[in-house]
C-alpha cells in the first residue's frame, strides 16, 4: 500500500478489490454482485469498470471499494488483485496499484502473474478457479472469484448468495451449481494459510434505505425529476448508458426519447422541442459537444432553455473514449462563437449527478438559457451504493407569456433580463424565435442599440440570478484553500482530510456552478485566504486558468493538474498539498 | 375554367372575387417589395392599384349581398398559371420606373378584360353571361384609367436598369 | 381546380396568416408567391396561426417564419428539419411546417433531409428551389446544373445534380410533390394536400431567383402539369421519378406508410415510481 498511509480511520475506511480477466470470464458481473452483496450487508461501495478496446472478449477488470461509509474514490491502492486469467492484464497495472500489504490471487493453471504486479512485493496466493468451476457442472468461474473476494472483504456468505439469487436469470439447476461455486470460493479464502490480513468490513446492519446507481443513471433520473420530458440524442461513449436508461424511463412518465442521426440533429431537435414548451435534454461527450456548439449558441441567442450533459472523457478529438478526464471545461465555459453567456455546472459525485442535473434543468428553464452539465466517465460509468439523493424540490418552471397581449415583446428588456416566453398554442402572442440578433419584439436587427441591449440582457439575466448556496461545497478554515470541481472532489476531500489530520488548516471549495462564475461568493469564501491550490484532471490546467482569468485569486495560486486516464488519488494529492504547505 | 362547370352565378362571382383578391395581394406584395428596396414612387403606384382591386372586390361582395367573403375559392388560371388579373411576380425590377409599373398594370387589366370577354362569349347561363359582360366592362374601364395615367408619367430613361453597384450581401 | 376538401366556413383567411413584416426578398423573387401560397394553404387547413409552427434554417427563403403570424423558429443553417422534428415530437398537437432553400436543405441539410424522410414524422417540408445560393451572392447549390459558371466554381461544379424527389422517395417520404411559384394557387392546393397527408410530406417548389438566375424566367414556359396522376405505389413512383426532367408539376406520390408514432402524452407512472429500480 501507499507509504504515506496514515493511521486515522478516515483513510483506512474500506477494502479495495480488483477482479480481472479476459472476455467471457465475467469479472464485471462478479464486481457488480460483490457491490450488491456489500449493500445487502449494510455497507457502501463504489465499482469502476475498466476494459480493453474490444467489443467482446477483451481484457477487463472490476475495481471495487467497499466501506462502512459512502465511498466516492478508489483510494490509493488495492488490497486484492484477483485475476481469473492474466491475458493482457498488465495493461491495468497503472490502474491497480499494489504494495507489500496487498494480495495477488491467480489461477495456477493460467500461469504466473505478470512481473509488473509481483514486483510490488504483494503476496501471491494461488486459487484453482477454472477447474473448480468445471467440476461443478453448469457453474461459472467468476462465482468462485466472487466467493473468494467476498470472504476476503468480510462479507457474510448469505449476502453474497442473496446477491446472486436476486440477479439470477438462468434457471434453478444452474443457480444451484453457481451457488456451489460461490461457496467453494468462499471456503477457499477461509482456508488460506496464513490467513490474509486485509481490512475487513465491519458488519453493519442495513437500517437506512440505499440505492445502487451509476452517475449516468443518476443524471438521467435527476433530469426527469427536474421535469425533462423530451430527449433527442446520439450514442457516444461514455454517455450512451444515460440515454439508454432514460429511454424507457421517459416513456413511463409520458416523455419521449428520439435517437437522432447525429449530434447536430440532437441539439437542434431539443432546441425545437424546448421552443415548443417542453423541458428538453441531450447527453454527449467531448466530440459531440464540439459538434453541438452552434446549436447551443442558437439556444443562447433565441433564449431557449436546454440541458446538455457532457460526460467528459480523454481528449482532444477522439482521445480516450473510455477513460475519464476533466478537459472539456474550457470549451464548456467559453467554446461558443460570439459573446454567448451560458450555464455550466459540474456534479461532484455520483449522487450529486442526480441533484446537480435536476438543478441544471431548473436553472435552464428559469433563465431560458442552455446549461451544460460537466459529468465525466468516472462518475458516469461507475456504480455506487448511495443514500437516496434528496429531492431539492426544484422543478422546471419557465416564465411564460399570457395570451392575447397586444403589447407582447418576446425579448423585452426587463430588469431581471428574463422576458416571458410565449409557448406555441398560446393565442395572440405569436413570435419568431431567432438566432439572428433581434429587437425586443423579435424582429431581426443589425442595429447597434438592439445588439447592445440584447447582449446586456442575456448576460444580466444570468448575472443577477440568485443561485443560492449550491454554487459550491465549502468547508474548513485557514489561510490556505484548495479549489476543485467535478469528480476530483472526492479524492481532494480525502487528501484534505489527511492533511488536516496532519495539522494543516485548510479550506476546501468544491465548485458546482462554474459559469457564470460567482465572483462575489468566491471572494467571500476566500476571505482571509492567502494561498490557493487548484486541483484538476487535465493537461492544460484549464480550471486554474479560468479562475485566474476571471477572478483575482490571492497571489501566485498554485496548480496541481494531471490529465487522464488515471484518476487523481488521495495519496498523491495529500503529498502535493503537504509539499505546497511546506513551501508556503 | 370551363364555363359549363360553373353552375351558379354565386360560383362565378366567387371566382371573380378571388381574382380581385389575388390581384390586390399581388399589387400589395409588389408595393411592399418596392418599398423595401427604396423605390418609393413605384411602391405608391402599386399600392394605388392594390386599393383599386380591393375596392373592386368589396364591390362584388356588396353586389352579391354576401355577409362574409366566400372561403377558399381559387381564381382560375388564365393564359398561364396565374389568375387573370395578377401581374406576374417576376415581371418587376427593383429599379423599375412608374411607367413600367403602369405598363404591367395595363397588361394585367387587358388580360382580365380578355378573360371575362371569353367567358361572356362562351357562357351558357344568362346570369353568368351578363355578369361576365359587366366584369369585362369594368376591366375595360380600368384599362382606360391606366392608359390615361400613363400619359401623365414620364417615359423611362434608356439606362434605367443600370446599377453601378453589384448585388449587395443581404444580412 | 381545387381537389382539396374545403375546411369548414368561419376559418381563417390567408391574410390572417401574414404578419406585418415586409419581406426583404428582391422584387420578382418567387418566394413572394410561395409565401402567399402557404397562407392560402393554411387558411384551407383552418387551424389558427397560434397552433401552427413554421421552422426554417438560413437563406432567403428561410426568412419566411417571421413573415407569417404563426409561431416561427428561425434556426441555424441546415438544421430546420431537426428543430422541426423536435418541435413536433414534443408538441404533437401543433401543425408544423418546415421551410428553406435548396442549399439549406440539400447541402448542409442533406443528412437531416434523408433521415427526416425515413423517420416519417408528420411534418410538411417546403423547399423553395432556385438552383443557387442567393443569400451569399450566387454560388452553385446541389441542384445547380453542372456547367453553370460562377465565381466560386468557374466552369461549373462538374457534379451531377441532386435529385430531391428521387432521394425523398427512396428514403421513405410519405408524400412527394413538385410545385411552381409561378402557379401560386396550384402551389397552395398542393401544400394544403401535403399538410393533410400524414407523415413526412415533401413539396419542392421551383421558385426562380430573379437576381442570380434571371434565366429562370423561362421556367414558366417550360413547366407542365404532370402527365400522370399521383400514385400511392412507391415502385411506380420510383419509375416515374427516374425519368422526371425536373419540370413536372403536381403530386408524384401520396403513400400509405404509417407515420412516426407520436407521443399521446400518457404517463404510465410517476417519477417517484422510477426510484424502485435503484432501491436495494
Amino acid at each position: 500500500m501507499n507509504s504515506a498511509t496514515p493511521t486515522t480511520a478516515v483513510a483506512k475506511a474500506g477494502v479495495t478489490i480488483a477482479l480481472a480477466g479476459s472476455g467471457g470470464s465475467g469479472v464485471m458481473t462478479a464486481g457488480t454482485l460483490l457491490l450488491a452483496a456489500a449493500a445487502k450487508a449494510g455497507a457502501y461501495g463504489l465499482m469502476v469498470r475498466t476494459s480493453g478496446p474490444q467489443i467482446r472478449g477483451g481484457e477487463a477488470a472490476a475495481l471495487v471499494r467497499l466501506a462502512g461509509s459512502p465511498v466516492e474514490t478508489l483510494g490509493d491502492g488495492f488490497d486484492l488483485l484477483l485475476a481469473i486469467d492474466w491475458s493482457n492484464t498488465h495493461r491495468f497495472a497503472d490502474e491497480v496499484p499494489l504494495g507489500a500489504g496487498s494480495v495477488i490471487v491467480g489461477d495456477p493453471d493460467e500461469g504466473e502473474p505478470p512481473e509488473v504486479f509481483l514486483a510490488t512485493g504483494a503476496r501471491y496466493v494461488p486459487l484453482t478457479m477454472k477447474k473448480t468451476a468445471k467440476a461443478l457442472k453448469g457453474s461459472w468461474v467468476n462465482m468462485v472469484a466472487l466467493g473468494f473476494a467476498g470472504a476476503l472483504a468480510g462479507l457474510p456468505q448469505q449476502a453474497l448468495e442473496d446477491a446472486v439469487r436476486d440477479d439470477w436469470k438462468r434457471g434453478d439447476e444452474a443457480l444451484a451449481a453457481n451457488l456451489a461455486a460461490l461457496a467453494a470460493g468462499y471456503a477457499a479464502e477461509r482456508g488460506v494459510t496464513p490467513p490474509i490480513a486485509v481490512p475487513q468490513l465491519a458488519h453493519v446492519a442495513l437500517h437506512t434505505p440505499r440505492w445502487s446507481i451509476t452517475g449516468n443513471e443518476a443524471a438521467g433520473f435527476g433530469a426527469i425529476r427536474g421535469g425533462v420530458r423530451y430527449v433527442a440524442a446520439y450514442p457516444i461513449t461514455p454517455a450512451t448508458e444515460l440515454l439508454e436508461w432514460m429511454a424507457p424511463a421517459l416513456a413511463k412518465v409520458g416523455g419521449t426519447l428520439l435517437q437522432a442521426e447525429d449530434e447536430l440533429a440532437s441539439i437542434n431537435m431539443i432546441v425545437g422541442g424546448s421552443f415548443g414548451g417542453v423541458p428538453s435534454l441531450t447527453a454527449t461527450a467531448g466530440p459531440g459537444l464540439a459538434l453541438m456548439a452552434e446549436g447551443i449558441g442558437l439556444a443562447v441567442a433565441s433564449e431557449t432553455p436546454v440541458v446538455v450533459v457532457d460526460v467528459m472523457r480523454g481528449g482532444p478529438s477522439t482521445g480516450i473514449p473510455a477513460k475519464s478526464e476533466q478537459s472539456d471545461l474550457s470549451f464548456a465555459v467559453s467554446g461558443l462563437h460570439g459573446d454567448a453567456p451560458r450555464l455550466v455546472v459540474a456534479p461532484t459525485s455520483i449522487s450529486d449527478c442526480a441533484t446537480t442535473t435536476q438543478w441544471a434543468v431548473y436553472l435552464a428553464e428559469a433563465l431560458q438559457a442552455p446549461a451544460i452539465v460537466l459529468s465525466d466517465q468516472f462518475l458516469g460509468q461507475s456504480r455506487a451504493i448511495i443514500d437516496p439523493p434528496a429531492d431539492s424540490g426544484l422543478r422546471a418552471k419557465r416564465l411564460t407569456a399570457a395570451a392575447n397581449n397586444p403589447d407582447y415583446k418576446r425579448y423585452r428588456n426587463t430588469e431581471s433580463g428574463i422576458s416571458p416566453m410565449a409557448i406555441p398554442g398560446t393565442p395572440g402572442v405569436t413570435y419568431t424565435a431567432d438566432g439572428l440578433e433581434h429587437t425586443e419584439a423579435a424582429v431581426p436587427s443589425s442595429n447597434s442599440k438592439d445588439h447592445r441591449l440584447q447582449l446586456d440582457k442575456r448576460e444580466r439575466k444570468l448575472a443577477l440570478f440568485d443561485y443560492g448556496d449550491a454554487w459550491a461545497d465549502i468547508d474548513g478554515d485557514g489561510d490556505a484553500a484548495v479549489i476543485t470541481f467535478g469528480s476530483t472532489s472526492a479524492a481532494v476531500r480525502e487528501a484534505v482530510a489527511r492533511a488536516r489530520a496532519d495539522g494543516h488548516k485548510l479550506r476546501l471549495i468544491a465548485m458546482r456552478l462554474l459559469a457564470p462564475l460567482q465572483s462575489d461568493k468566491l471572494a467571500k469564501a476566500l476571505e482571509g485566504v492567502r494561498h490557493v491550490m487548484v486541483i484538476e484532471q487535465n493537461h492544460g490546467a484549464q480550471f486554474w486558468r479560468y479562475l485566474r482569468g476571471n477572478f483575482d485569486l490571492p497571489s501566485k495560486p498554485v496548480s496541481y493538474h494531471r490529465p487522464g486516464p488515471l484518476p487523481l488519488r488521495p495519496g498523491e494529492l495529500h503529498q502535493a498539498i503537504t509539499e505546497w504547505r511546506k513551501a508556503a | 375554367m370551363n364555363p359549363q362547370q360553373l353552375k351558379t352565378l354565386d360560383e362565378f362571382m366567387a371566382q371573380a372575387y378571388a381574382m380581385e383578391l389575388d390581384a390586390e395581394q399581388r399589387y400589395t406584395d409588389l408595393a411592399d417589395a418596392m418599398e423595401t428596396h427604396n423605390n418609393r414612387e413605384v411602391a405608391e403606384l402599386f399600392r394605388k392599384m392594390a386599393a383599386i382591386e380591393g375596392r373592386h372586390a368589396v364591390q362584388i361582395m356588396e353586389e352579391m349581398g354576401w355577409k362574409e367573403p366566400p372561403a377558399h375559392v381559387a381564381a382560375p388560371a388564365f393564359e398561364g398559371y396565374e389568375s387573370a388579373e395578377s401581374v406576374p411576380i417576376d415581371d418587376v425590377h427593383y429599379l423599375m420606373r412608374p411607367w413600367h409599373a403602369l405598363q404591367l398594370a395595363l397588361v394585367a387589366e387587358q388580360r382580365a378584360a380578355r378573360f371575362f370577354s371569353e367567358l361572356a362569349m362562351s357562357a351558357q347561363a344568362e346570369p353568368i353571361r351578363k355578369a361576365a359582360v359587366e366584369m369585362r366592362d369594368e376591366e375595360l374601364e380600368h384599362v382606360e384609367l391606366v392608359k390615361e395615367w400613363m400619359t401623365r408619367v414620364p417615359q423611362p430613361e434608356k439606362d434605367w436598369a443600370i446599377d453601378p453597384d453589384p448585388p449587395r450581401y443581404d444580412q | 381546380m381545387n381537389d382539396v376538401a374545403i375546411a369548414p366556413a368561419a376559418a381563417c383567411t390567408p391574410a390572417s396568416f401574414k404578419s406585418a413584416v415586409k419581406p426583404v426578398w428582391c422584387p420578382g423573387c418567387g418566394d413572394y408567391s410561395v409565401l402567399s401560397a402557404i397562407t392560402k394553404a393554411l387558411a384551407i387547413i383552418g387551424r389558427p396561426p397560434h397552433e401552427v409552427g413554421v421552422v426554417s434554417g438560413i437563406g432567403c427563403s428561410s426568412r419566411i417564419p417571421a413573415y407569417t403570424s404563426c409561431y416561427g423558429f428561425h434556426g441555424v443553417h441546415g438544421r430546420a428539419l431537426a428543430a422541426a422534428t423536435g418541435l413536433k415530437l414534443a408538441r404533437p398537437d401543433l401543425t408544423v411546417l418546415v421551410t428553406g432553400g435548396d442549399g439549406d436543405g440539400y447541402s448542409i441539410g442533406g443528412n437531416h433531409f434523408m433521415h427526416a424522410c425515413r423517420r416519417n414524422v408528420d411534418l410538411t417540408y417546403i423547399v423553395m428551389d432556385n438552383h443557387v445560393y442567393g443569400m451569399t451572392k450566387g454560388q452553385p447549390s446541389p441542384t445547380t446544373e453542372p456547367d453553370w459558371d460562377s465565381k466560386l466554381q468557374p466552369g461549373g461544379t462538374q457534379v451531377r445534380v441532386f435529385h430531391p424527389l428521387v432521394v425523398a422517395l427512396a428514403a421513405g417520404a410519405n408524400f412527394v410533390a413538385r410545385a411552381f411559384a409561378g402557379d401560386p394557387n396550384g402551389t397552395a392546393a398542393i401544400i394544403a394536400q401535403a399538410i393533410r397527408h400524414p407523415g413526412f410530406s415533401f413539396v419542392e417548389v421551383l421558385s426562380p431567383c430573379i437576381t442570380f438566375r434571371p434565366e429562370q424566367k423561362e421556367w414558366k414556359s417550360v413547366v407542365r402539369p404532370s402527365p400522370v396522376a399521383a400514385t400511392d405505389d412507391p415502385a411506380r413512383a420510383a419509375r416515374l421519378v427516374m425519368t422526371d426532367d425536373g419540370m413536372n408539376i403536381g403530386v408524384l406520390f401520396a403513400g400509405n406508410r404509417p407515420q412516426y408514432p407520436l407521443n399521446q402524452g400518457k404517463a404510465a407512472m410517476g417519477v417517484a415510481d422510477l426510484e424502485a429500480e435503484f432501491r436495494i
